[in-house]
C-alpha cells in the first residue's frame, strides 16, 4: 500500500536502498472536540495515497450510513473505528495510523479531544516527537487548545503545528488566521517550544495538505505534508550509558547474561560498569545477540551483556559506566498527571514503575496544581482526574532515576493502584529532593535486636482495626495489662488520645484520615525500634492505609487484628454516643454510617464477637510472646 | 537491515522481555501465519542464548490448510519451544464447520470459545499475539498490553493509559493481559523483515497453480475433499497466493505471479486492496471484528 505512487522501485534492492534513508516521525493530532482531527488524518492517508480500494469503497458506504458530510466522503470514519465512536461521532481512544512519504515514515496517534479522555491524549503524546494542534477557525483558541498545548509541552514535545482548520467555513479569511496565530503565539511563549508553525487548512476540502491552496494566496508557509517531511527533530538524549536490566538470562550454569535495552549512551566490550543500587563493579565481557556478538551497543538497542565476574544483578537494577554513576533517591519532585476517577491522596501508597523498577511509593505533598487555562498555581489537597500537579513523591527505598529533562527513560514513571491495578497517574521527575549518597541514615549503636534481647521479648505492633465501639481499645488495654503482668514493655496508641495531641490539626476528611494513619504508623515504627510491644487502636477504615502501615512497620512485626463486631452491636453499645449523633446527622463521615469501612481481607487475627475477652487476650498474648 | 526495521525489532524485543519478566505463565499464540513467524523469530532473539522460557499455543479450528499443519510441526522444532494444540471439544463433537454453521458461528465456537477454554485450561496470564495496528480499524485502537477480565472480555472504553514504554502488567488472579509486540509494524515491514532475516513462512504465501473456485468474488482454494461446491461451480486452476492466512474456506487467495519473497514485497508495495480484504470474518457485519474482540477473540 504505502508509497504506491511515490516508490517506483523495479527491484527489491532499489526499494531497500530507498528504505535505508527513511527515518520515522511520530506525531499526535490533538485539539478540542469537532476540530476535525480524525478528518485530518483520514485526509492525510487519502492524499498520501495510502488507502486501499476496498477501504475506500467501505468508506464510501460508511459515509452514506454514518457520515456527517451529506453526499461527500466523511474521512473521520477511517479512524473512528469503534462502534461507540461512530454512534457518538467522537473519538474515544487513541488510534495509531501509519503512512509514509518518500522522505519519511510516520506513525500518527489520533487522540481524543473530550476533556474526559485527556489521559488518552497524554498517552498519545508520551511517544510523539511533534504535535499537530487543531483549531477550528470559527472558534479560535479554546480551553482545551490551551490544555493540550500545555500537555504537549509538559511531555517534552518541542515542535508544534498549529493547524487552523475549517478555513473554508470562514471564507479563507486571512485576518481570522492572523488573529488565531498571534493569540496562540502569545500564550505559548512560556511553553518552551522550539518551533511553532501555523498553517491554514481545510481537512475536509484538502487545502494546504499536500499542495498549496489557491484559496489562501496570502499564505507563504509550507503545506502540512511538506512540513512533516522536512521538520528536523532533535531527540533529547543523555550521553551517559544507562542500562535498566530487564531479565537475567541463565540458560545453563556457565552463562549469565543481563538482557535489556540501552536507555541512553553506549557501552563497549571492556568498559567497566557499575550496579547503581549496590555500587558493585565489573567489566563487560560480551555483548550478545542472536545475530552474533557485538563490540558495542548504543541507545535503543536491545542486547544481552555478560560481565567478567559474578556480581549480584537482577531485574530492576540499572547499570551505568562506573565513572558516570547515577544518583539514587527516595524523595523527588515530579509533575503528575492524574489519570483516574478516584482522587489521589497524599500519604496513600501506590505502586510506582520507573524503567524496570517497581516500588511502593506515595505522594508526600502536593505543592500545587496547575490551572491549564491560566497556568496559575493553585493549592490542592488531592489529585482529581485530569489534574496536573507538582508533587513530592517518596519511595519506600531509594531508586535509580534521573530528571525527565535529562533522561526521559529514567525520569518518567507510572503510578498503579494496588487494589484495582489501574494506571492512575503518570509522572515526570523535576528534581531529586535529596540524594541518598548524602543522606546517611544515622547508624544507631544500639539496634532493635539489642533492645529485644535486653527486654527478653520481641517488639511487635498489634494494629487493631474495626468500627467505632467494636471493642478495639478494650482489647488493647486488656492485652497491655496481661503483657505488663508478664514483664513485657508495652504501649497503647489510642485514636482519641493521639487526636488530642500529635494529630489535633487533622479533621475527618478522607485526606486527613490518611495522614492521621501515616503519622501513627511512623510513631508505631519508632516505638517498635525502641523494643516495645505497641498496641494501635484506630478505626483505620481504609485497606490501603493499613497496607501502608504494614509496609512501613515491616511484615514480620506487624499483626493486623480485625475486631469484627457487627455494626448493630457497635451501635447498641455506642460507648461515646457517636452513633446517636451520626444518626441525627450531626457527624458527617461517621465510619459505617456515612463513611466507608473496608474490612481486612487477610488479617493475622480476627477477634470474632463470639470470642470472650479473656480468650482473645490469651491468644494475642501468645502471638506477642514468640521469642526474638 | 534498514534503520526502521532495527528500531521495530528493538522495540518488540523490549516488549517481549518486559511481558515475560513480569508474567507468571506466559504463552505465545501461534496462528501459523507470517506475523506468527516473525513473533517466533523475535522471541528467540529476545531470549538468546536461552530458549524462550514458555510454550506456543495453537488453537486449532481443524480447518487450516494442510500446508499450514505441516509447517506448524516443522517450526515447533526450530523454535525450541513446546507446541500446545487445543481444539474446542464441542466443535469436534458437533462437527462444527464453516459450511453448515456459517463463518460467524464457526469462528465463535472454534476460535473464540476454543481460545478461552485453552486459556482457562492452562491458566496463562500473558498471551503474546501477532496483531498489528495497521490490520483493521479496531486493532488500531488496541494497546500494546491489553488487559482482559477474568471472563476474557476486552472493554475498549476502559483501556489502561499506556505512556512511554512503561507497561502496567499488574492484574488480579484470573485476569490476563494480551501483549502485541508487533503493534507498530505494517504488512510491508513484516515482509521486509522476513526477507532480510531469512525467516521461513508457509509456502501458501507464494504464487503457484492451485485448484480454486471463485465465489462472491473471493477466490477459494480447494484444500481437501471437505470442500463443498455449490451447484454450477467448477474447480479451476489459477496462479494464486495468500496475503493473509486463516481457515481455508474463509480465506480468499489473490491472483498473483509472485513466487519469491522479493516479488511478494514488490507486489505488496503496489497492492490496491487491503491485506484482510479476503477474510470473510471481517466482513460479516459492521464492527463484527470489534465485537468478536470484545468477546475474547484475538
Amino acid at each position: 500500500m504505502s508509497n504506491r505512487k511515490i516508490v517506483q522501485s523495479a527491484t527489491i534492492e532499489e526499494f531497500l536502498q530507498q528504505q535505508q534513508g527513511q527515518d520515522l516521525l511520530r506525531f499526535i493530532t490533538c485539539g478540542s472536540v469537532d476540530d476535525g482531527k480524525s478528518t485530518l488524518i483520514g485526509r492525510l492517508l487519502w492524499e498520501a495515497q495510502q488507502l486501499f480500494d476496498d477501504q475506500v469503497a467501505a468508506l464510501q458506504t460508511d459515509s452514506k450510513k454514518f457520515g456527517t458530510q451529506g453526499e461527500e466522503i466523511d474521512f473521520a470514519l477511517l479512524v473512528d473505528g469503534l462502534a461507540a465512536e461512530r454512534e457518538q461521532g467522537i473519538t474515544i481512544d487513541v488510534a495509531y495510523r501509519f503512512f509514509s512519504s518518500s522522505a519519511r515514515k510516520f506513525i500518527v496517534a489520533d487522540t481524543p479531544g473530550h476533556e474526559q479522555y485527556t489521559r488518552n491524549m497524554v498517552t498519545g503524546a508520551s511517544t510523539a516527537d511533534l504535535a499537530i494542534l487543531l483549531v477550528d477557525a470559527r472558534n479560535g483558541i479554546l480551553t482545551q487548545t490551551r490544555r493540550h498545548a500545555f500537555l504537549t509541552s509538559l511531555v517534552g514535545i518541542r515542535h508544534v503545528v498549529l493547524a487552523i482548520n475549517k478555513m473554508d467555513l470562514v471564507g479563507y479569511d486571512e485576518s481570522v488566521y492572523r488573529t488565531i496565530e498571534s493569540e496562540f503565539e502569545g500564550f505559548v511563549r512560556d511553553l518552551r517550544f522550539e518551533s511553532v508553525v501555523a498553517i491554514p487548512l481545510s481537512a475536509l476540502k484538502g487545502d494546504n495538505i499536500t499542495s498549496r491552496s489557491k484559496n489562501t494566496n496570502w499564505y507563504q508557509g509550507p503545506t502540512l505534508v511538506g512540513y512533516l517531511d522536512t521538520v528536523e527533530i532533535q531527540r533529547q538524549v543523555s550521553e551517559d550509558f544507562v542500562f535498566p536490566v530487564q531479565w537475567v538470562n541463565r540458560p545453563n550454569s556457565s552463562f549469565r547474561g543481563f538482557a535489556g535495552t540501552v536507555a541512553s549512551g553506549s557501552v563497549r566490550v571492556g568498559d567497566e560498569v557499575r550496579v547503581t543500587a549496590s555500587g558493585q563493579i565489573a567489566t563487560v565481557s560480551e555483548i550478545v545477540t542472536m545475530d552474533g556478538n557485538r563490540e558495542d551497543a548504543s541507545a535503543d538497542q536491545a542486547v544481552t551483556l555478560t560481565l567478567d565476574r559474578e556480581i549480584d544483578v537482577s531485574r530492576g537494577d540499572v547499570l551505568t559506566l562506573s565513572q558516570r554513576p547515577l544518583e539514587m533517591t527516595d524523595q523527588f519532585e515530579a509533575t503528575i498527571v492524574w489519570l483516574y476517577d478516584q482522587a489521589g491522596l497524599p500519604g496513600r501508597t501506590y505502586d510506582l514503575k520507573l524503567a524496570t523498577q517497581w516500588m511502593p511509593s506515595s505522594v508526600s505533598h502536593i505543592k500545587h496544581r496547575i490551572n491549564v487555562s491560566t497556568f496559575a498555581k493553585e493549592a490542592s489537597a488531592q489529585l482529581r482526574l485530569n489534574d496536573i500537579a507538582v508533587c513530592n513523591i517518596s519511595t519506600s527505598k531509594p531508586i535509580a532515576c534521573d530528571t525527565y529533562a535529562k533522561n526521559p527513560q529514567l525520569g518518567s514513571f507510572i503510578l498503579v493502584d494496588r487494589f484495582t491495578n489501574a494506571t492512575i497517574g503518570a509522572g515526570m521527575i523535576r528534581h531529586s529532593l535529596r540524594r541518598s549518597q548524602n543522606v546517611h541514615k544515622q547508624a544507631l549503636s544500639i539496634t532493635r535486636e539489642d533492645r529485644e534481647r535486653l527486654n527478653g521479648h520481641p517488639a511487635k505492633v498489634f494494629w487493631f482495626t474495626g468500627l467505632s465501639g467494636s471493642g478495639k481499645s478494650t482489647i488493647a488495654n486488656a492485652l497491655e495489662k496481661e503483657l505488663h503482668r508478664r514483664g513485657m514493655r508495652t504501649y497503647v496508641l489510642d485514636g482519641d488520645n493521639i487526636r488530642q495531641g500529635l494529630n489535633k490539626d487533622l479533621g475527618f476528611s478522607e485526606a486527613d484520615r490518611v495522614e492521621n494513619i501515616r503519622r501513627i504508623a511512623e510513631v508505631a515504627r519508632l516505638m517498635l525500634d525502641a523494643g516495645l510491644v505497641v498496641m494501635v487502636a484506630f478505626i483505620s477504615p481504609f485497606r490501603q492505609e493499613r497496607e501502608m502501615a504494614r509496609d512501613l512497620i515491616g511484615k514480620d512485626a506487624f499483626v493486623e487484628v480485625y475486631v469484627n463486631t457487627p455494626i448493630e452491636v457497635c451501635e447498641l453499645r455506642d460507648p461515646k454516643g457517636l452513633y446517636k449523633k451520626a444518626r441525627a446527622g450531626k457527624i458527617p463521615n461517621m465510619t459505617g454510617i456515612s463513611g466507608t469501612y473496608e474490612p481486612p481481607e487477610q488479617a493475622e487475627f480476627v477477634a470474632a464477637p463470639s470470642m470472650s475477652l479473656a480468650e482473645t487476650v490469651t491468644k494475642l498474648a501468645a502471638i506477642a510472646h514468640v521469642q526474638p | 537491515m534498514t534503520p526502521h526495521l532495527k528500531r521495530l525489532e528493538a522495540e518488540s524485543t523490549y516488549i517481549i522481555r518486559e511481558a515475560v519478566a513480569e508474567a507468571e505463565n506466559p504463552v505465545l499464540m501461534h496462528s501459523i501465519g507470517k506475523d506468527s513467524a516473525v513473533m517466533m523469530h523475535l522471541t528467540r532473539k529476545a531470549f538468546y542464548p536461552a530458549s524462550p522460557p514458555f510454550p506456543m499455543l495453537h488453537v486449532d479450528t481443524r480447518w487450516k490448510f494442510r500446508e499450514m499443519y505441516l509447517f506448524r510441526d516443522k517450526i515447533a522444532q526450530i523454535s525450541g519451544m513446546e507446541l500446545l494444540v487445543y481444539t474446542n471439544p464441542e466443535a469436534i463433537a458437533k462437527e462444527i464447520n464453516p459450511f453448515d454453521h456459517g463463518s460467524s458461528l464457526f469462528v465463535d465456537i472454534t476460535k473464540v470459545d476454543g481460545l478461552k477454554q485453552a486459556l482457562d485450561k492452562y491458566k496463562f496470564d500473558v498471551m503474546f499475539g501477532g496483531a498489528r495496528r495497521d490490520e483493521e480499524k479496531s486493532r488500531a485502537k488496541e494497546r500494546v498490553f491489553s488487559f482482559r477480565s477474568a471472563t476474557h472480555r476486552w472493554d475498549p472504553k476502559q483501556q489502561r493509559p499506556e505512556l512511554w514504554n512503561l507497561y502496567n502488567t499488574r492484574k488480579n488472579k484470573g485476569e490476563s493481559i494480551r501483549v502485541f509486540p508487533l503493534s507498530n509494524w505494517t504488512e510491508l515491514d513484516i515482509w521486509q523483515y522476513i526477507y532480510l532475516q531469512n525467516i521461513a513462512v508457509v509456502p501458501l504465501y507464494f504464487a503457484k497453480k492451485r485448484p480454486v473456485v471463485v465465489r462472491n468474488g473471493i477466490i477459494l482454494m480447494i484444500d481437501d475433499d471437505r470442500f463443498r461446491l455449490l451447484p454450477g461451480e467448477e474447480i479451476q486452476e489459477k496462479m494464486v497466493r495468500f496475503r493473509s492466512l486463516g481457515c481455508y474456506p474463509l480465506t480468499g487467495a489473490i491472483e498473483s505471479t509472485a513466487d519469491t519473497l522479493p516479488e511478494v514485497i514488490l507486489e505488496v508495495l503496489n497492492a490496491k486492496r487491503s491485506e484482510r480484504q479476503g477474510r470473510v470474518v471481517d466482513h460479516d457485519s459492521p464492527h463484527g471484528f470489534e465485537k468478536k474482540k470484545q468477546e475474547g477473540h484475538f
